[in-house]
């Protein structure tokens, strides 16, 4: 069974490719999906493969942004993607980045970087998940209440207030249909930068619920946006933690090998899913990994890989699902339309 | 106010070159960075050779390097993706629900 190990020379170890290659295909789904580079489900996957935790960082950080570059391909002929929203984040996003992978490379001297980053991923995934599940119930007490704007019942608004900030310049961004200032995008892009640098995540998971509750992006929008930025983010990441040395390359090609065929059936299954949908799944994959890294601390390590790969596995075939039954209706209609024409 | 938004936006954008430089020059304090090197010996294909002694002999050579393979691979994975899966009769340029 010696094929099924692959020896990576940069990292120093040796690794089970297929789990590498399902990583990979999973997050590729979720990823295209959700709208984020599935560092945080990469990142400890890794670290549990076998890869030391700054090598699971810079790797995924890498195959993050190859893998975002297929989703945003995808993504974009929807029309679900706002470039001036996406390149107006790019400043905050990068000084961000540099500051979190310096931290990164401070706590790895002093021996700290596994448990300090893992808690650290706790406390925000917790928050992330509350702020989803909270929002839907708002929104499923508002409709009963019958409070329904243009695009169904909204649970949090804090991007409204946000809104209401004046500072010049304000901008119209036409794609996503909002009119904020400027520095909007840009601060949350920069908080997010720092959390992306130093939980080697694509703040995709952060940028994505703070694009739809605090910026005010429609969910798809801020999907297929979000995915654009993590190609800008992911490389500058590539370049500081390739410089730094700290990416295992060949492991980046095995997982996108997984990631490219994944990609493409997370990003068509959002033609088929509800805003809030996406939300409510989204909630329950940060569980998931919450409780996994949870596990992982406290050295319940078989526990963590079976809770991660399982909830991996078990989001990613239900997003096939609806891929799959969406696609089937649709070619089913399209035949139905053809035969009605002839 | 397009002039103004102008010279922000060139403002911004020398900020978004100049800025990461500073903070290079601020330094990181006196942290020294942990030196990994690649063991080459275990290894006996030629291109996997040439990356681990660029690695080894230029991180910064090696960081690009990374980045450009990495935009390579993804950018033709993506195009082949996206053949097979515009082969499959699907809308691929539109979406019905559209909500918040």
């Amino acid at each position: 069974m010696d094929w099924l190990y692959m020896y990576m020379p940069i990292a120093g170890v040796t690794i089970f490719w297929p789990g590498m290659v399902l990583i990979g295909f999973s997050v590729g789904v979720i990823g295209g999906f959700f709208g984020m580079g599935g560092a945080w489900m990469v990142t400890p996957g890794l670290n549990i493969l076998g890869f030391p935790m700054a090598f699971a960082i810079g790797t995924d950080m890498a195959h993050m942004a190859g893998k975002s570059m297929i989703s945003t391909m995808r993504h974009a002929k929807f029309g679900n993607v706002d470039y001036k929203l996406g390149l107006t984040m790019i400043v905050g996003t990068v000084i961000g980045i540099e500051l979190g992978a310096r931290i990164v490379m401070w706590l790895e001297f002093i021996g700290q970087v596994g448990p300090v980053v893992r808690w650290v991923y706790v406390v925000v995934l917790a928050l992330i998940a509350l702020t989803v599940f909270t929002d839907y119930m708002k929104a499923v007490q508002k409709k009963k209440a019958g409070i329904v704007g243009e695009h169904g019942a909204e649970g949090h608004t804090w991007y409204k207030t946000f809104h209401k900030i004046n500072i010049p310049p304000i901008v119209h961004f036409k794609v996503a249909g909002i009119t904020c200032s400027m520095w909007l995008p840009i601060i949350v892009s920069f908080i997010t930068g720092i959390l992306t640098g130093f939980l080697g995540i694509g703040g995709g998971l952060i940028r994505m619920p703070s694009l739809v509750y605090l910026v005010g992006v429609p969910t798809h929008i801020a999907v297929g946006t979000d995915l654009f930025e993590i190609i800008i983010s992911g490389l500058y990441g590539t370049l500081t933690y390739g410089s730094k040395g700290r990416i295992e390359i060949w492991g980046v090609f095995v997982m996108l090998a997984g990631a490219a065929v994944g990609a493409q059936i997370g990003t068509v299954a959002t033609k088929y899913a509800k805003g809030f949908g996406i939300r409510i799944a989204f909630g329950i994959s940060v569980v998931a990994c919450m409780i996994s890294v949870i596990l992982k601390q406290f050295h319940f390590d078989l526990s963590a890989t079976v809770v991660i790969l399982g909830a991996i596995g078990a989001i990613s075939l239900y997003i096939v699902m609806i891929m799959v039954t969406g696609a089937a209706k649709e070619l089913r209609q399209k035949k139905e339309r053809e035969r009605a024409a002839a | 106010m397009t002039r103004i938004c102008s010279i922000l936006f060139a403002v911004l954008a020398a900020a978004f070159v100049l800025i990461p430089c500073l903070a290079e020059a601020a330094g990181g304090g006196n942290v020294d960075m942990l030196v990994v090197v690649a063991d080459s010996r275990l290894v006996s294909s030629p291109i996997t050779l040439f990356f681990l002694n660029v690695y080894n002999t230029d991180p910064t050579m090696f960081g690009v390097w990374c980045v450009i393979l990495t935009a390579i691979f993804g950018c033709v994975l993506g195009l082949i993706a996206d053949f097979v899966m515009g082969r499959t009769g699907l809308d691929l340029t539109s979406r019905e629900l559209i909500e918040h």
